[in-house]
């Protein structure tokens, strides 16, 4: 018997939720506007679906009905990984210790 | 070309450097190289992509031209935008996600082809529906972002907009979605494509109107949480496993933000999603307090206060990002420890709009966060402390939390202000904050209002001292 490949991208799927849930709990609360952005960089991974779709058309033509929405997608989705990492790293570079320790 | 296994093989490590990026944040040390795990992430998977593709058309040439127009928009935004934006920036980033979801899906629905689906018209069942959970997921985040995002911005009121029968439209509008899409798996008709979509764009929008202001935290991460699931169901289509990972950990984080923000304010989720909280209609209740005496002061006593107190709190709010405050904030405290007084910074989970809003304006401000703390760590301390110092929020100090069942709030955690030897409430008026109620705090003996804004006051402070 033959398993479909599905069920073994479910399996990547579900395990992943739980990765996600186990290592969110241990994100510092301090840290939550960064990881919402840092998120929002690494969800926009979607560009590779982009990419595939925009090679849609021919040498002749480029654009076709369907390599539009996928040129569109990825202007979007770069706008989000450039915009969503390089805005993390700024704020993660503002959280600093106290120069001199006390403890 | 390489490989299809090979090619998943490094989307399997894309995804791993995704992980690494989140347990990065688990504290700010380790937090700077867990962001670069996750640029180096995603570099290999748009790397690996395009070596995958085996016909070079002239298209690859538009491809790298619009990756590098998106990225400078994105790279000029990232450095422009002002820390105190931050709410609305992620809410923006968050549409388009959804926006760029429902493109791909859009895509792939016209070329089932290119992606190895089927052929147009004779789509795969399964990918089918993956591809409308995709698109319809990514639709209810683009719209529902674009409102969150003005309601942030103050483009459109903050206050919860309702109408009669709106819960029960939400609930025909969802039932239709899913009739369309078993009609759509039927005859794969483009019709019931494009209808899925322009109603899912409809329910995001729907969704987010009712919700008011102050529930903004719990709105945004659950938006976050939508745009990692439209990522999964686009991931499930196209068969990748980065995506998949990756929307799996996405939507995960932005559930369990939810669940802190809901417990934040002591609501269930269906609570907030059902909106229409912190209206204008609950002002009935406050009228006859406000005879109430108030103590007020200036400057100058806040001053004297806290230049002999030994230690100080600050409990910062919504009100301080909106004033702009922190950098006023951080230099009274300066001045401050320079007289020897022990200064830190209790906040409050939902303090703000989204979550650690109040920790990234106070970083900015350079404050060290090793003197900021949450709620549990610092709440038992307010009863040692000779002066707090609250500026910007209010409902999350009432006291009535507390004590009064009957109260909206009963039961939220709050900050315990009012047991410190003297509080000092920066605010610009006695009215009643996001929840509509009367803060018990203003007439308590121990309590000296300071009307005036955040920023002037503190400044004024600073002066004084």
């Amino acid at each position: 018997m033959e398993i479909d490949p599905f069920i073994f991208r479910l399996s990547i799927f579900i395990l992943s939720i739980f990765v996600g849930y186990y290592v969110v709990w241990s994100v510092t609360p301090s840290l939550h506007t960064p990881l919402m952005s840092v998120t929002n960089a690494i969800s926009s991974v979607i560009i590779v679906g982009a990419i595939i779709a925009s090679l849609a058309g021919t040498n002749l033509s480029v654009f076709n009905q369907s390599s539009i929405f996928g040129f569109l997608a990825i202007v979007l989705a770069a706008i989000n990984i450039f915009g969503g990492f390089l805005v993390t790293q700024r704020m993660l570079a503002m959280y600093k210790k106290k120069k001199k320790d006390k403890k | 070309m390489i490989s299809a296994n090979l090619l998943a093989i490094f989307y399997l490590i894309s995804g791993i450097l995704f992980i690494l990026a989140l347990r990065g944040l688990s504290s700010p040390e380790t937090s700077r190289q867990g962001n670069l795990f996750g640029i180096i992430g995603m570099a290999i998977a748009i790397t690996v992509t395009f070596l995958s593709i085996d016909n070079f058309t002239s298209g690859f040439l538009y491809v790298i031209l619009f990756l590098l127009i998106g990225g400078s928009i994105g790279a000029f935004i990232a450095f422009k935008i002002p820390m105190t934006a931050m709410p609305e920036l992620v809410a923006g980033f968050h549409s388009l996600v959804g926006l760029a979801a429902v493109f791909v899906a859009i895509s792939a629905f016209i070329s089932p082809e290119v992606f190895n689906l089927g052929t147009s018209g004779n789509i795969k069942l399964a990918s089918l529906i993956e591809m409308s959970i995709g698109a319809a997921v990514g639709a209810i985040t683009f719209s529902g972002s674009i409102i969150a995002f003005l309601k942030l911005r103050g483009l459109m009121s903050g206050s919860p907009i309702t109408f009669p029968g709106q819960h029960i439209l939400n609930l025909l509008i969802l039932i239709s979605i899913i009739i369309l899409t078993y009609f759509l798996c039927l005859n794969q008709s483009p019709n019931f494509f494009w209808s899925l979509i322009a109603i899912s764009f409809l329910v995001g929008f729907l969704l987010i109107i009712p919700i008011g202001g102050a529930d903004m935290p719990v709105v945004i991460s659950m938006l976050n949480s939508y745009s990692g699931w439209a990522a999964a169901g686009i991931g499930f289509t196209l068969e990748n496993t980065a995506l998949i990972i990756t929307g799996a950990l996405v939507g995960s984080s932005g559930a369990i933000l939810s669940y802190i923000m809901c417990k934040g304010m002591n609501r269930s989720f269906f609570n907030v999603i059902l909106g229409g909280f912190g209206g204008t209609d609950q002002t009935s209740n406050k009228t006859s307090k406000e005879q109430k005496p108030v103590k007020s002061g200036n400057a100058d006593d806040a001053a004297f206060l806290m230049k002999n107190a030994s230690s100080v709190i600050i409990v910062p709010g919504y009100g301080m990002a909106v004033a702009q405050a922190q950098h006023a904030l951080r230099e009274m405290v300066d001045s401050l420890k320079k007289n020897g007084v022990k200064v830190s910074y209790a906040i409050h989970p939902v303090a703000g709009r989204m979550p650690g809003h109040m920790n990234v304006l106070l970083a900015e401000a350079n404050v060290p966060y090793d003197e900021v703390f949450e709620l549990e760590e610092i709440n038992n301390d307010f009863a040692n402390c000779d002066v707090a110092y609250v500026i910007g929020a209010n409902d999350v100090t009432n006291p009535v939390a507390k004590t009064d069942p009957q109260s909206p709030i009963y039961g939220m955690p709050v900050l315990d202000v009012e047991k410190s030897k003297s509080v000092l409430f920066v605010k610009r008026s006695l009215s009643p904050g996001y929840a509509g109620i009367d803060n018990d705090l203003f007439y308590r003996d121990n309590t000296l209002m300071l009307f005036a804004d955040a920023k002037k006051m503190t400044e004024d402070i600073i002066k004084n001292l």
